[in-house]
C-alpha cells in the first residue's frame, strides 16, 4: 500500500510540478510584458 | 499580441482534469486486483496503470519532437521549433515520472529499487538524452542556430524510442512484457482501466502541449517588444 501511494504521489507531483512551473513562467512573462508596455507608453512620441 | 482567454483550451484542461480523476479511481479501486499471492504485490501492480500511460506520453512527446525537428529543418518556421521544444519538455518530465514510479514498483516486485537491466538502463539514458536536448537549447544564444541544432538533436534522439520499446522483446530483461505473451500481461477485466488511462493521458498531453505552446508564444511576444523598446 505504501509503494502504491508513493508511486501515485510521485506521478501527481511530477505532473503538478510541470503545471506550476508553466504558471509561474507565464506570470513572470506577463509581468515583463506589462512593464515593457508601460515603458513604450512613457516614451515621448509613442502613439499606442 | 496579447493572448486572449481561450475557451476550447479551458474546456480541454477541465475535461482532462476530470478524466484524470476517473482514471485514478479506476487504477486504484475500479480495476480488478491482480492474481498475486502477496497483498503488497497486488497493491503494487496497480502502479502500472499510470506508469505505462506516463511512458506512452513520454514516447508520444518524443515522437512529436522528432516531427517538429523535421518540420523545422524543412520549413525553418519557428512554429515547428516551438512544437518540438514544448513536446520535449513535457516528454522529459513524464520520463522522470516513469523512472521514479517504475523504481517504486520494482522494490516490492523485485526486492530492489533499481537493476541495470536493458530496459531500465535505456530508459535512464533516454531521459538523460532529452535532458541534454533542453540543456543544449539553453546554451545556444542565436535563435536560428538553436532551432537548427535542436531539430537535428531531436531527430537523432528519437532513435532511443524504438530501441526502448523493443528492448524487452530483444533482450531477456527483468521488465515484464504487458502484451504479446501468454504468461503475465493484463487480464481482460484490467484492459478497460488500462486503455482509459492511456486515452486520458493522451488528452492531458494535448492540453499541456497547448499551454506550453502558448507560453512560448508569449515569450516571443516579450522578446519582440523588448527589441522594440531597446532597439
Amino acid at each position: 500500500m505504501v509503494y502504491l501511494a508513493a508511486a501515485y504521489a510521485v506521478l501527481w507531483a511530477v505532473s503538478f510540478g510541470l503545471v506550476i512551473s508553466m504558471v509561474l513562467r507565464q506570470r513572470q512573462l506577463r509581468a515583463e510584458l506589462d512593464a515593457l508596455r508601460l515603458m513604450l507608453d512613457d516614451e515621448p512620441g509613442t502613439d499606442r | 499580441m496579447t493572448q486572449k482567454r481561450n475557451t476550447p483550451l479551458l474546456v480541454l484542461t477541465v475535461l482532462s482534469g476530470l478524466l484524470l480523476l476517473v482514471a485514478l479511481y479506476l487504477a486504484l479501486l475500479g480495476a480488478p486486483s491482480a492474481n498475486l499471492q502477496s497483498e503488497t504485490g497486488r497493491y503494487a501492480q496497480r502502479i502500472i496503470y499510470f506508469h505505462i500511460a506516463t511512458a506512452w506520453v513520454g514516447f508520444l512527446a518524443f515522437f512529436v519532437t522528432f516531427v517538429g525537428g523535421v518540420g523545422y529543418l524543412r520549413t525553418q518556421r519557428r512554429t515547428w521549433d516551438i512544437v518540438a521544444l514544448a513536446s520535449a519538455e513535457i516528454g522529459t518530465v513524464f520520463m522522470l515520472g516513469v523512472l521514479v514510479s517504475g523504481s517504486i514498483w520494482a522494490k516490492p516486485a523485485w526486492g530492489v529499487w533499481w537493476v541495470w537491466d536493458e530496459r531500465l538502463t535505456i530508459s535512464l539514458i533516454q531521459f538523460l538524452v532529452y535532458l541534454g536536448y533542453l540543456m543544449l537549447r539553453s546554451t545556444v544564444e542565436d535563435p536560428a542556430r538553436r532551432a537548427r541544432f535542436a531539430a537535428v538533436y531531436g531527430i537523432v534522439a528519437f532513435i532511443s524510442v524504438p530501441i526502448n520499446f523493443i528492448a524487452i522483446r530483444l533482450w531477456r530483461t527483468q521488465h515484464p512484457l504487458m502484451f504479446g505473451t501468454e504468461e503475465g500481461g493484463l487480464a481482460p477485466g484490467m484492459m478497460f482501466a488500462f486503455f482509459f488511462c492511456l486515452i486520458t493521458f493522451t488528452i492531458w498531453y494535448v492540453a499541456l502541449m497547448w499551454h506550453r505552446i502558448r507560453l512560448e508564444q508569449l515569450r516571443d511576444d516579450v522578446a519582440a517588444l523588448k527589441e522594440r523598446v531597446l532597439g
